[in-house]
């Protein structure tokens, strides 16, 4: 929409600049010095977004977690002052904790081997000459756009104990039912069918587009030396995508060590974790004790410092040992 | 307790997704000043599970035109309440009126800077409408502070299929079942007697479900003193209470459910229980998942071992409202007599004003899906003469996420009955203390 004061201004303003030609080099050289200005700083800015909100997102609360963790401060009481390492020798000698940390690391390594593997396989028959190719790629992705709390209710009536599809799936094969929340293995291994479930798609289109990058006539030099297509699989294909690999792979642990949806859901909703803690994870764990038992913000905090070095180390050591493994598989 | 029983909705999945909706809409609704266009003032009324509001919040507009109320429903306690502990710690997002549950109640009047004072308020004029124990409980230690007016409280019965009774040969008339269980002991042989005969249900849906009314019928304690003190390990009532459930348990009469899940759900429709411990709210709960094919079915009798209390609600304005006058007139209008009626009405929550639980309308009252049972006088009786329960800071927790799950993992055998007390005891004490 016209301004009407602006466009009534206009005219006198476009035709003040030929009467003044030493102002119009005055704004030449002004330009200029901006030009340089805009050439140097610009980049800044343009990156500036990213940096304002991790700065806001995700280092000040790192921070400000760090300095929570050596307080005693409760949401109900408020913050009672610094008390050193309290929180953090409390949280080792914590049953609960360990109990809790041991779930997470058994609940990513059930989920996410079989889950990196699969995914691998069906990327590389995706990437083959297929019949409707472009609906199966779309497809995979599917279950990892549903909502995480849709397929929490699915998957909580196809496991529910005594009432459940499997339950009566069992029941149909003459099989004896599986009390799914009633014992860490049943459990871990639900709760990773509903990881999976949701996140091998979307692997799996990292991995093809990672594999549709590799040269076509890599492979059929190896057609004409007589590998198999299985050889060429696991000689060539995996090798040349093991960057790709790695990335899967510390994304996953990030996302495994964080895990806190799908058991909650698992649970119905109880952040316990199945009556003996079977299934509680560590994020778990951590909303427990801050927002839903004691309130305790300062404990609560040491334990989320705590899981971000777990994080760190572990996704590091995944790092060097998938890319040793892959380094291996190419000799 | 009645955190789940509130979770009359469903799945707690649902109730967890709507609430942090509507935890959204809270927060961008408060700080977006909250007067409506057209002059009115909006206050916002958080609650959880189903106290049956929605009549009365209707009632209440047409009476105050002047004010709009949101009414939002935050799904089940165990979802509202940490979603209310940040909002009071963080003095942004709290409706002007929520409702807390007398579980956590405790926990709140040790730390009350966060909420208003009623009686500044002008409550101290209602005292005299509400039983005194409940009147009673909403204050602080010192009780220069009230914090909270009182709004359902559950009356103890039992509710009973009759169709399961009169399969197993037991009477099925109520005032005849009243009379086969005077004591929890009683109840338990006639529990035997009931296995006896095959009806391919058990007698109690699970070992937990009697340990409220046990205790509250038992003692004036549960894990605490009335000084805040852990007696959890010490109070003989609730080992007591713990050692009689599990017997039921591995005597075969409990159908090892976990309650508020979704098996529980379902056993309902399956008929696989005979007798639930009923204080007054669970009638609607067990309306709302047995269903119209069950509608006749279930009767209400008297309970074993006598009267008590079991769950309740009040409803505070926290101190980061800025429409508290408003406000009060609501917890005052939901509270009232009519209010609490209303309440009665839609979801059968007995109200703990003295007017409307003198009022034939409640008094008088019967429940056609419990065969027309007489509930106003099974639920009112003595209900006036009642002992008060003290439960402390955080007995919510210590219950629902120590002691309830532990008794569950030793009557499904998952744990021996030991093993899982000591852990209990252990770690209860640990929250407590913590």
């Amino acid at each position: 929409m016209p301004d009407p004061v602006r466009t009534a201004e206009s005219p006198p303003r476009a035709t003040a600049p030929p009467a003044q030609p030493k102002r119009s080099r005055r704004t030449a050289r002004r330009a200029g010095r901006f030009g340089q200005f805009d050439t140097k700083a610009s980049p800044y800015l343009y990156i500036a977004p990213f940096f304002v909100l991790f700065g806001l997102f995700g280092l000040f609360p790192l921070i400000y977690t760090a300095y929570v963790s050596f307080r005693d401060w409760t949401l109900t009481g408020g913050d009672n002052g610094f008390v050193g390492l309290a929180n953090y020798s409390e949280m080792l000698s914590d049953d609960r904790f360990w109990n809790a940390l041991f779930n997470t690391f058994g609940i990513f390594i059930v989920a996410t081997v079989p889950q990196l593997l699969l995914a691998l396989l069906l990327a590389n028959w995706l990437n083959k000459k297929l019949r409707f190719r472009t609906a199966f790629r779309m497809g995979i992705l599917l279950p990892n756009i549903t909502s995480v709390a849709a397929v929490g209710i699915v998957f909580g009536f196809i496991f529910a104990d005594r009432f459940g599809l499997l339950t009566w799936l069992l029941d149909v094969v003459g099989l004896d039912p599986i009390e799914w929340r009633n014992s860490r293995p049943a459990a871990w291994t639900a709760i990773s069918i509903m990881v999976d479930w949701r996140w091998i798609g979307y692997n799996s289109l990292i991995y093809l587009g990672a594999m549709q990058a590799i040269p076509k006539d890599i492979y059929e030099s190896a057609s004409l030396d007589g590998a198999s297509p299985s050889r060429q699989f696991w000689r060539l294909t995996v090798p040349l995508i093991q960057p790709t690999i790695v990335f899967t792979a510390i994304i996953s642990t990030i996302g495994g060590m964080q895990l806190f949806t799908e058991p909650l859901l698992f649970g119905y909703g109880r952040i316990q974790g199945g009556a003996l803690n079977e299934f509680q994870t560590i994020a778990m764990y951590i909303y427990e004790r801050t927002f839903d038992s004691n309130y305790d913000y300062g404990y609560g905090s040491a334990m989320s410092w705590t899981l971000f070095l777990v994080i760190i180390l572990f996704a590091l050591g995944n790092f060097l040992a998938v890319r040793r493994s892959l380094r291996g598989s190419t000799k | 307790m009645s955190v789940t029983r509130r979770g009359v909705r469903g799945i707690a999945v649902v109730a967890l997704a709507t609430s942090m909706a509507l935890g959204t809409a809270a927060c961008s609704k408060d700080s977006g000043g909250g007067d409506s266009a057209d002059g009115k003032v909006t206050v916002v009324l958080q609650y959880f599970g189903s106290p049956g509001f929605d009549q009365a919040v209707a009632d209440f507009q047409a009476k105050n035109p002047g004010i709009k109320v949101d009414a939002q429903n935050m799904g089940q306690l165990k979802d509202f309440q940490p979603k209310l502990v940040q909002w009071l710690a963080t003095g942004k997002g709290a409706g002007d009126v929520v409702m807390l549950e007398e579980g956590p109640l405790q926990g709140y009047l040790q730390d009350h800077k966060n909420f208003a004072n009623l009686l500044d308020l002008g409550a101290a004029e209602l005292e005299s409408s509400f039983l005194p124990y409940k009147w009673a409980n909403g204050f602080t230690a010192d009780k220069k502070k009230l914090v909270g007016l009182g709004t359902d409280i559950g009356g103890l019965a039992m509710c009973y299929r009759s169709d399961l009774f009169a399969k197993a040969g037991l009477p099925t008339n109520r005032d005849e079942v009243s009379k086969l269980w005077p004591t929890w002991e009683a109840y338990a042989a006639k529990g035997a007697e009931f296995k006896a005969k095959n009806t391919g249900a058990a007698w109690i849906d699970s070992a937990t479900s009697i340990m409220q009314p046990y205790i509250m019928q038992n003692s004036d304690t549960w894990f605490y003193d009335t000084s805040n003190k852990f007696i959890g390990d010490t109070n003989p009532v609730v080992r007591k209470a713990w050692e009689y459930g599990l017997k039921l348990g591995t005597d075969g009469l409990t159908s090892k459910l976990t309650r508020w899940q979704p098996d529980w759900d379902a056993s309902f429709k399956k008929s696989a229980f005979a007798t639930l411990p009923c204080p007054a709210w669970m009638t609607g709960v067990i309306a709302e998942r047995a269903g119209d094919e069950a509608k006749g079915k279930w009767d209400v009798a008297a309970i074993p071992g006598g009267s008590g209390n079991w769950g309740g609600s009040y409803l505070a304005i926290p101190e980061q409202s800025t429409k508290k006058k408003q406000a009060f007139e609501l917890l005052k209008y939901l509270t009232g007599k009519e209010g609490s009626l209303a309440n009665f009405k839609e979801k059968g929550n007995m109200p703990s004003n003295v007017p409307a639980l003198d009022d034939p309308q409640f008094k008088d009252s019967t429940n056609v899906y419990f065969s027309n049972a007489p509930t106003g006088t099974i639920f009112g009786t003595s209900v006036k003469q009642l002992k008060p329960i003290y439960l402390g800071p955080k007995h919510q927790q210590l219950w629902e996420n120590i002691f309830e799950p532990q008794m569950q993992a030793a009557e499904q055998g998952r744990s021996p009955a030991d093993a899982a007390w000591q852990k209990a005891v252990e770690e209860g004490r640990k929250l407590a203390e913590g």
